[in-house]
């Protein structure tokens, strides 16, 4: 088994190569370079460097979001029309369990965490419990004032992970006090073959089928569906 | 005999994911498009953020059923065409990583494809081209002259210096009211009215083969105001054919003096507003006499947005040699050459 794997969700680029007993290759490159001008050629030497053609390929896994929306869709593009093209198993899985590695012998919580600007995260919490990764609570997107005072309401150590924790770090440290952990900023990195771990053995459904997981809807959609809510209320 | 080449065209610049298989760069095996005009009409015009959302939904569906419709196999085709630019960032992108991944994974040539390119080769699905010729691309986001010496190379003659004819038809539409799109509403209402309004034409200077329509615009919403001002009611009918036969006035004036300049053989008509009636009408009324220039005007479905037209520009990139590499990026402003 050769699963590639894409995350292309936020600004580092993390893509790796691995099998059920060893990680191939993996590349994280962490600048502002455009996604859809780099992924691809980076996916294509990361493969030519350790001798593997796309068609030895047999899954692809992918960062479904949240994150950049246009960071999201061209992982998503990328992973979907290949799937689809080598006729191989495609899985999709949250970006941010990419950033939930650094917490696997870790005593408590694990809280990924990406800046939605506007003091707004997208975040979400996870547990190793026996070594498997499990959702404590579902991904969100909302205030991290409002998502911090929920954390602090549990008694267990939390670990926030992610290039963007540091954005909110005064924050969490006033409400969380000393049980607030940072990762290192080695481990503050998404890591794809992570992400491989986790959707080496989840059940594929339909590659078509494949969208982001954006979280939130369009803007316009938004509004418009605000608009509607008056037209109805101002009709009754 | 030499086998026809067989390219695969992917286009997804604004709203609508289409793919297309074509043949020698003349024959169409399939022509594939997904519109989203429906998802977007309740927004009164295309939301890049929720076009680049569907792009995602459809791109992978919409190059199978085009395989398929073409009974031929990925392995069978010669190369990946697709958009760069110009259009919506957001929504290129969806093609160029689709076409990038398709080239990668099957060792394919990848070709970047200039939107205007395409229409204008949409052409050649219908009649081969004769050199020099001149082409009118009229669109929602484009009105140009480009002159052509040869198959690949392209001189833009002529542009907008504002809004497109396609944009200036929409703004109009918006503001008698009528429902996105608005072009076909107005050439529509256009056809019952008379054009007795008096309405500026932007002519620009002397010999300039350029285009401007928002004056024209702004005319129209002023002579709208004034009228309402006064308490009088104004004939929706009569203002949308006196805005039309500016805009036509032109477009086809501007047109012919560049195909007798430029001594062109052929007249092609390209983009979503070579769907208008009224443009039809008067290209032929111009040019069906002239022994010197023939005018060729595609069918609807291959004047909107398609990815036949994509594949039949790439056809001749591909026989020229041109090839793109993986960083190729979508590229929202690019330059027709
Ligand atoms: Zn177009």
């Amino acid at each position: 088994m050769n699963v590639l794997v894409i995350d292309t969700s936020n600004i580092p680029l993390s893509i790796a190569v691995l099998t059920e007993q060893t990680v191939i290759a993996e590349t994280i490159i962490n600048s502002k370079k455009n996604h859809s001008l780099q992924a691809m050629p980076a996916i294509e030497s990361m493969l030519r460097s350790v001798d593997l053609s796309p068609k030895d390929l047999t899954r692809i896994v992918v960062a479904k979001g949240p994150g950049s929306y246009t960071g999201v869709r061209i992982g998503v593009t990328l992973a979907k029309t290949l799937a689809w093209t080598l006729s191989i198993p495609l899985v999709a899985v949250s970006s941010l369990a990419a950033l939930t590695g650094a917490g696997r012998y870790f005593d408590g919580y694990i809280c990924p965490v990406f800046n939605a600007r506007r003091g707004q995260a997208y975040t979400g919490l996870y547990a190793y419990k026996d070594q498997e990764l499990v959702q404590v609570k579902e991904d969100l997107n909302g205030l991290m004032e409002d998502w911090l005072n929920e954390l602090s309401l549990m008694d267990r150590k939390i670990l926030f992970t992610g290039q963007d924790a540091a954005v909110f770090r005064e924050l969490i440290i006033e409400k969380l006090g000393d049980r607030a952990v940072f990762a290192t900023i080695t481990e503050n990195m998404p890591r794809a073959a992570e992400l491989g771990l986790i959707g080496m053995n989840m059940e594929p459904g339909n590659v078509h089928d494949v969208v982001p997981n954006y979280i939130r809807m369009a803007e316009a959609e938004t509004k418009w569906l605000q608009q509607q809510k008056k037209v109805d209320a101002n009709d009754r | 005999m030499t086998k026809q080449t067989l390219i695969l065209g992917i286009e997804t610049s604004c709203d609508e994911t289409a793919a297309s298989v074509v043949r020698g760069g003349t024959e169409i095996l399939s022509n594939v498009v997904a519109s989203q005009i429906e998802s977007h009409k309740r927004f009164g015009g295309v939301v890049p953020e929720i076009a680049s959302r569907h792009h995602v939904e459809q791109v992978t569906y919409v190059v199978e059923e085009a395989l398929n419709q073409a009974e031929r196999t990925i392995e069978e085709i010669d190369a990946i065409a697709v958009t760069e630019g110009p259009g919506l960032v957001g929504a290129l992108l969806i093609g160029v990583n689709a076409a990038k991944a398709i080239a990668f994974a099957h060792e394919k040539p990848l070709i970047g494809v200039h939107h205007i390119a395409g229409h204008i080769y949409a052409n050649r699905l219908m009649k081969e081209m004769k050199f020099p010729l001149m082409s009118l691309v009229v669109s929602g986001g484009h009105t140009e002259l480009v002159l052509m010496k040869d198959h690949g190379s392209y001189e833009v003659v002529g542009e907008t210096r504002d809004d497109a004819a396609g944009e200036a038809y929409d703004k109009v539409a918006r503001t008698l009211g009528l429902p996105y799109p608005g072009g076909p509403h107005i050439d529509r209402l256009a056809q019952e009215g008379k054009p007795v309004i008096k309405l500026p034409r932007a002519w620009l200077e002397e010999g300039s083969f350029d285009f401007s329509f928002s004056g024209l615009k702004s005319s129209v919403i002023n002579t709208l105001h004034n009228a309402e001002q006064r308490g009088e009611q104004l004939d929706t009918k009569d203002l949308a054919a006196s805005f039309q036969e500016s805009v036509i006035d032109v477009l086809v004036t501007k047109t012919e003096r560049a195909v007798s300049q430029f001594g062109a053989k052929q007249l092609l008509v390209a983009g979503g507003v070579a769907a208008n009636k009224g443009l039809r009408e008067r290209l032929h009324e111009t040019f069906d006499d002239r022994e010197d220039v023939e005018l060729v005007i595609p069918p609807l479905s291959l004047c909107t947005d398609n990815a036949a037209m994509i594949a039949a520009a790439g056809t001749i990139s591909f026989e020229q040699g041109k090839r793109s590499d993986y960083a190729l990026n979508a590229n929202p402003g690019l330059e027709l050459r």
